[in-house]
């Protein structure tokens, strides 16, 4: 019998044909949306972001500027405005200011932003998105102009070069995020020197040395389940070990620092490299797997031993795979806050960390805790401080990524 | 390793049987491997032809459950044997792969990496230089010593591994089916190579090609599976009687391409 009987013919064929066609056109599209449905969340939620970081600000001057200068606001220079804070702050304040940063060494911008907040004292009456501002200007001024009739109306950006360098302050208009960058910062680099030497190492291990039984089976199970532990129960982890039984190296009371407690950097950067540990080991695993069996051959077969043929060739080959996965586990640093909250990150310091046994705050924590507040003004710096971490991570990946092809063989 | 007796034979394989877990891959191996001489193996597909090349230099060792039984000796002392390190069987037994691979490195690098790692002390220009033109790749080459080795040909990259296990002087190449991914004319220089190198080391290969075994070797290994699929060699001869007059019927059918 002929085959060709069972299979449909030309017209029949043309019309099934296009039933195909018809098919994968509606797949196709399904597909688009998808896309298109995550392109769209992802532009509302920068929308979103933006929105709050600009707008109108209704602010008045508890005491008028002009009871302190004669000269308009924007034409103080750094010279007149130290003089105008030597003479009318309280001697003590004044003493206590120049012991933390000399008056001479300071910035106009910063001599002015003390200016404001420490004898004009000036009082936030309200805030309005960006959206907002732009479309019913006329009626926020009226607004304004009926509730409070002393208050200036100003159209402002939260997001300064000023907000980027002043640390903490208790009134939104003066807070900067320098000490939770700083923090941030010092977080990642712990976290990182922390975990990718032992997850690579770990890695190497595993899929070199450790024999194929139960026992290394039940291990690898293992850490591949702990890549998906919600981050809080890492957060207890930190809590437990680092910053209570390992207290004396966590707080450097061990190397002769004696005013701090366990809730240090260290801990916290600690508990941020074991929270990122399995994603590295997982990761240089997948990398090293990569490595093609034959190049490991052609190293025995001329003789090499295991290390050599481990360090020489595979570690090298593998090396832009591990580094994939110490980039990934730097952006989940960055963004981690639960752990952080049960570790014991400060919600308001205002000093700079000086070192791994410093108390520390870090971005998350910030905005966290910046969204919380009940003032509208606050909600607005928190979301130039989004914006502020959004940047912070892409330059970091972006440095991580340029550094990674750089490892990348030519071959 | 040392000298026990001045043997005859390069290598000699007395009662070999490898296992992979429970599973005898090949059965009751008896062969003795004249020196300086090309020996082929050959056989129909999954008989255990690498599997016994691989034997030979203990890069069976890697796969995990696999072991071996009775002895394969190398001037009289059996390589299986207890205070025996594999690492230092293959620096003995060189090995070339069927398909090139050579280190994602320069030329030189691929040649000098293997020496340094033994400990070479001599001049490394002079070896690379020596090695390249035993492999017939130094005119090719010398130009371009500093370049990736990605960057040759098939055929050159395959001479290119040779050189490489010249290198380390070797007194025993295995070749599992070097030049199967090559063109008919690399393979040409790849059989050339080996007359060339046969004068110094004993050569052992394994090749699907039977007009290549019949052209280039001088002896035959015929490998068959019995009927519990396991491999062994039926006949082993000069190549000359293995292609011309095979006692075995299964060879004569196998060499005539009427079976496998």
């Amino acid at each position: 019998m002929n085959a060709n009987n069972h299979y449909p013919q030309n017209e029949d064929f043309r019309r099934e044909l296009g039933g195909r066609y018809r098919t994968a056109t509606i797949w196709q599209g399904l597909f688009l949306s998808a896309l298109l449905i995550a392109i769209i969340s992802l532009m509302a939620l920068l929308y979103n972001v933006v929105d709050g970081a600009f707008g109108f600000v209704a602010f008045e001057y508890k005491n008028d500027p002009a009871e302190f200068t004669s000269t308009p606001l924007a034409e103080l220079t750094q010279a007149e405005l130290a003089t105008i804070l030597k003479d009318n702050l309280s001697s003590g304040a004044y003493k206590k200011l120049e012991n933390e940063t000399p008056m001479k060494n300071r910035s106009q911008a910063e001599l002015y932003t003390l200016f404001l907040e420490r004898l004009v004292q000036l009082d936030t009456k309200g805030t309005w998105s960006m959206t907002d501002s732009l479309m019913n200007g006329g009626k926020i001024r009226a607004e304004v102009a009926q509730k409070y009739p002393d208050a200036n109306l100003e159209f402002r950006s939260w997001l300064t070069p000023q907000f980027l360098v002043t640390p903490m302050s208790s009134k939104a208009e003066f807070a900067g995020v320098r000490t939770a960058i700083l923090g941030s910062l010092w977080l990642v680099g712990i976290a990182i020197l922390f975990a990718l030497p032992i997850g690579t190492g770990a890695a190497i291990y595993l899929q070199e040395y450790a024999p194929k039984n139960w026992a290394t089976s039940i291990i690898q199970t293992n850490i591949n389940n702990l890549a998906g532990v919600p981050s809080i129960v890492y957060g207890m982890l930190g809590l437990a070990i680092f910053v209570r039984v390992l207290e004396p190296f966590t707080s450097g009371s061990l190397f002769g620092v004696m005013d701090s407690n366990g809730r240090t950097i260290l801990s916290a950067g600690m508990t941020m490299g074991v929270l990122v540990l399995p994603l590295i080991i997982i990761n240089a695993q997948e990398a090293i797997k990569a490595v093609p069996d034959s190049l490991r051959q052609a190293a025995y077969g001329v003789g090499a031993t295991r290390w050599q043929t481990v360090w020489h060739h595979v570690l090298p080959n593998a090396l832009p795979g591990i580094l994939t996965g110490g980039i990934l586990a730097l952006s989940r640093t960055l963004g981690e806050t639960a752990p952080l909250i049960v570790v014991g990150a400060s919600t308001f310091i205002s000093l700079d960390p000086q070192g791994p046994f410093s108390k520390f705050t870090a971005l998350p924590i910030q905005i966290y805790q910046w969204t919380t507040r009940a003032q509208s003004e606050f909600h607005a710096i928190a979301a130039g401080a989004i914006i502020v971490l959004l940047v912070l991570l892409l330059t970091l990946n972006a440095t991580a990524i340029i550094l990674r092809n750089r490892f990348q063989r030519k071959y | 390793m040392q000298n026990i007796q001045t043997p005859e034979y390069a290598i000699e394989t007395k009662n070999l049987f490898i296992f992979y877990g429970s599973f005898p891959a090949v059965s009751e191996v008896n062969v003795k491997i004249e020196k300086q001489k090309i020996t082929a193996i050959i056989g129909p597909s999954g008989c255990g032809k690498s599997t016994l090349l691989r034997a030979f230099n203990r890069m069976n060792d890697f796969v995990p459950t696999s072991y071996v039984t009775g002895e394969v000796l190398l001037q009289g002392q059996n390589l299986y044997g207890k205070n025996i390190d594999p690492v230092e069987v293959r620096r003995k037994i060189g090995m070339v792969f069927q398909k090139p691979n050579p280190f994602p490195k320069s030329i030189y690098e691929n040649i000098s990496w293997g020496a340094k790692i033994n400990g070479y002390k001599g001049n490394m220009d002079e070896l690379v230089e020596q090695s390249l033109r035993s492999a017939a790749l130094w005119d090719e080459v010398k130009d371009k010593l500093h370049e990736s080795a990605y960057a040759l040909s098939g055929g050159q990259q395959q001479r290119l591994c040779i050189a490489r296990t010249i290198a380390i002087q070797p007194e025993i190449i295995l070749m599992d089916e070097p030049a199967s991914a090559l063109d008919p004319i690399s393979t040409l220089r790849i059989e050339e190579l080996m007359q060339e190198l046969k004068k110094n080391y004993t050569i052992i290969i394994v090749t699907h090609n039977m007009q290549q075994a019949a052209r280039a070797s001088d002896y035959t290994a015929m490998m068959m599976i019995d009927d519990k699929r396991s491999g062994g060699v039926i006949e082993f001869d000069e190549t000359k009687k293995i292609f011309t007059r095979p006692k075995d019927k299964r060879t004569e059918d196998y060499v005539t391409g009427r079976f496998g």
